[in-house]
């Protein structure tokens, strides 16, 4: 176990010894303690490092992550693993705006609430929340799922592409181009198999699932007040 | 005494002359707003208006033929361990792969290493060819996110962070459904087909503030090596200004209305922003006034043609220029081939502006494989390099005239104007007279 006191070493020293592993296949756990809110702690990790951090974090926590798995024991900031990449990424508080945006891949798990626009621009990464998002979640969200365990805000997957939405709640209000879509059995066994890789209890069977319509991919002037 | 004429007087109306009401007829039939390529067409303030004082008794010249006038920069020396040198003041601005073919970006990257210029990547990501054909390569990070991943972002040269484009301040981007092919869809992550409307703005901040925190996320995750640029379209540009210095640029590209675009509604390219020639000067006197001139360097584009336009807009204190629609004229753009072509889009070269349809009959802005063989990237390559080595030497030209061993060394005292909104403009005086409007005459 490797530790760093952020109260003794700023976050350039952290990031750059965090990057000193990239490529590598780095066995040795790390943990952080003291981040008081800093932002972007752990940003661009690519190496199978584990990282936990203890306590809460500002923005960009694990931003961009590349293969690294990075737990962070508090809560999270605006543009938590913004644009991450693969691994996983995982708080256990609840976390700010933009959780997760334009991820590409990866998985993260927020266990408590997550804010405004969690997952917008979403690109093929998985998002799993334990409680509710806020308004205008999965907003263009292209590719990828989210998953919420508790309600959801105003405005979800508004201008949504091909990204699935689950939520288990109540939702304040669709999109434009959102609908609610059927959920087959095969949307029950890859969902069942997605909170379990999440660690997050709850019934596959209680969900719903939203997508995109589909009215909006090419522009007809009848549809201008949809926008 | 003269027989009247029997030909009926036409009298044309100011308010509706007759592209007015073509263009009502348009959207009365469409219903919708009509989108095109390139920047502003109307007439605005340019660097035209401008004319440089060459030397005589009171300044001295440098041979032009023998005495070296130094046309190289450096860009990002504020924060980033790794600075750009540019050999010349001329950089090939943002424009996407999917917007532009695969063809029109490499010959872009290849010219300008040549040049020992950079080129910019655009909304969609970075492609391979372009990398490897771009010594210098700027990675633009737009609103949209398209193709921005780490190892792009480690690899490139120096990261652009997008705020704005001159052509559509306050816009997103627009990719019209007939130019999204399997290959920019895939790049993307969007379906083939549609017409992909990207954010305007970024998905993970909000404001200056945040502006700051993602800079340093950004320099985190490049370990600091990176110059980070900021581009703006050109609205309020001392605020503007001010705000990506406090924010911790390291260079501000500065993007005036008449920049070009491959798809954007008329509306928005004819009548929002401001013009390159007051921009240019607003920016400097910000920088000025912050005692970051030349600390943080300033790109400037937007309607750069020549190597007047460069030396111009160097002397009002830019550190260098970037070029956009020129670049794609020096490809081809509205060269005078495939002239059915042409016709079948219902328009002719040197007129042409229908690059959002994809089907553009020289081959740079399409992503048709027919139409795109048509740029041959080393030919092209060839043709960029020699406009850009005209500009330069056209550049160099005038500073030498001006008595300047350095491009760098223009300055506003070796420009005058020539109309007074001009003046007002660029704050330098109407040509002939000690009149700077706004200014107070000093005795």
């Amino acid at each position: 176990m490797i530790t760093v006191d952020l109260n003794r070493v700023d976050i350039r020293e952290l990031n750059q010894r965090l990057h000193d592993q990239n490529g590598d296949d780095g066995r040795t756990p790390w943990r952080i303690v003291g981040p008081d809110g800093r932002h972007s702690i752990a940003v661009g990790l690519d190496a199978t490092l584990t990282v936990t951090v203890e306590g809460h974090v500002g923005y960009y926590c694990a931003g961009m992550n590349q293969h690294a798995h990075v737990t962070v024991n508090g809560h999270a900031g605006p543009g938590l693993a913004e644009n991450m990449m693969s691994g996983t990424v995982r708080v256990t508080g609840n976390a700010s705006q933009g959780a997760g945006a334009s991820a590409h891949g990866g998985l993260l798990v927020i266990e408590g609430d997550a804010s405004s626009r969690c997952g917008i621009s979403l690109k093929g990464g998985d998002i799993v929340v334990g409680g509710s998002v806020g308004h205008m979640s999965a907003f263009m969200a292209q590719s990828g799922r989210l998953v919420v365990c508790g309600d959801a805000g105003a405005g979800l997957g508004d201008s949504i592409y091909e990204a699935e939405l689950y939520v288990a709640g109540s939702v304040g209000g669709l999109g434009a181009d959102c609908v609610e879509k059927d959920v087959t059995d095969d949307h029950r066994t890859r969902l069942t198999q997605l909170l379990c890789r999440a660690g997050i209890d709850a019934d596959a069977g209680s969900f719903r699932r939203y997508g995109s319509a589909r009215t909006l991919y090419n522009f007809h002037v009848d549809h201008a007040g949809a926008y | 005494m003269a027989e009247p004429s029997d030909s009926p007087v036409l009298r044309q109306s100011a308010t509706f002359p007759p592209e007015t009401i073509a263009e009502i007829q348009r959207a009365a039939s469409e219903g919708l707003y009509d989108i095109r390529g390139w920047g502003a067409k109307r007439r605005l303030p340019t660097f035209d208006d401008l004319l440089l004082l060459g030397a005589s008794l009171s300044r001295y010249p440098l041979e032009g033929y023998r005495e070296r006038c130094d046309t190289n920069v450096t860009l990002g020396t504020r924060f980033a361990k790794q600075p750009i040198e540019l050999k010349i003041p001329v950089t090939i601005a943002g424009m996407s792969f999917g917007s532009l073919s695969a063809n029109a970006k490499e010959a872009l990257g290849l010219a300008a290493t040549e040049m020992g210029t950079s080129t910019t990547t655009g909304d969609g990501g970075m492609t391979n060819e372009e990398r490897i054909a771009s010594k210098t390569l700027v990675y633009q990070v737009l609103p949209s996110r398209y193709g921005l991943n780490p190892d792009d972002l480690r690899r490139a040269d120096a990261i652009e962070i997008v705020v704005g484009q001159g052509a559509k301040p306050g816009g997103g981007g627009m990719l019209l459904g007939l130019k999204v092919s399997d290959r920019v869809a895939d790049m993307r992550t969007l379906p083939a087909g549609i017409d992909q409307r990207s954010a305007s703005r970024h998905p993970d901040w909000t404001g200056p503030d945040d502006l700051t925190i993602k800079i340093r996320e950004l320099r985190e995750i490049t370990d600091w090596q990176k110059p980070i640029y900021v581009k703006m379209a050109a609205t309020r540009v001392q605020y503007d200004v001010q705000l990506a210095v406090k924010a911790g640029a390291d260079v501000i590209v500065l993007d005036g209305m008449q920049g070009g675009t491959g798809a954007t509604q008329d509306v928005f390219i004819e009548h929002v922003g401001i013009p390159t020639l007051p921009a240019v000067r607003q920016a400097t006197d910000t920088l000025q006034e912050l005692g970051m001139h030349r600390k943080v360097q300033l790109v400037v584009s937007g309607g750069i043609r020549s190597g007047a336009d460069v030396a111009k807009a160097l002397a009002l204190g830019a550190d260098a220029v970037s070029i956009g629609v020129a670049a794609l004229i020096a490809l081809n753009c509205n060269r005078p081939l495939y002239l059915k072509d042409y016709e079948a889009l219902g328009t002719a070269p040197g007129y042409c502006h229908h690059c959002q349809t994809g089907r553009c009959p020289v081959g740079v802005t399409t992503q048709d494989p027919e139409l795109e063989a048509r740029l041959e990237p080393r030919a092209a390559a060839r043709r960029v390099r020699n406009y850009l080595s005209t500009m330069v030497l056209e550049a160099q030209t005038l500073a030498r005239a001006c008595g300047k061993s350095h491009m760098l060394n223009l300055e506003p005292e070796d420009l005058v104007a020539l109309t007074p909104e001009a003046a007002a403009m660029a704050r330098v005086p109407l040509a002939g007279t000690n009149w700077i409007p706004g200014v107070a005459a000093s005795d």
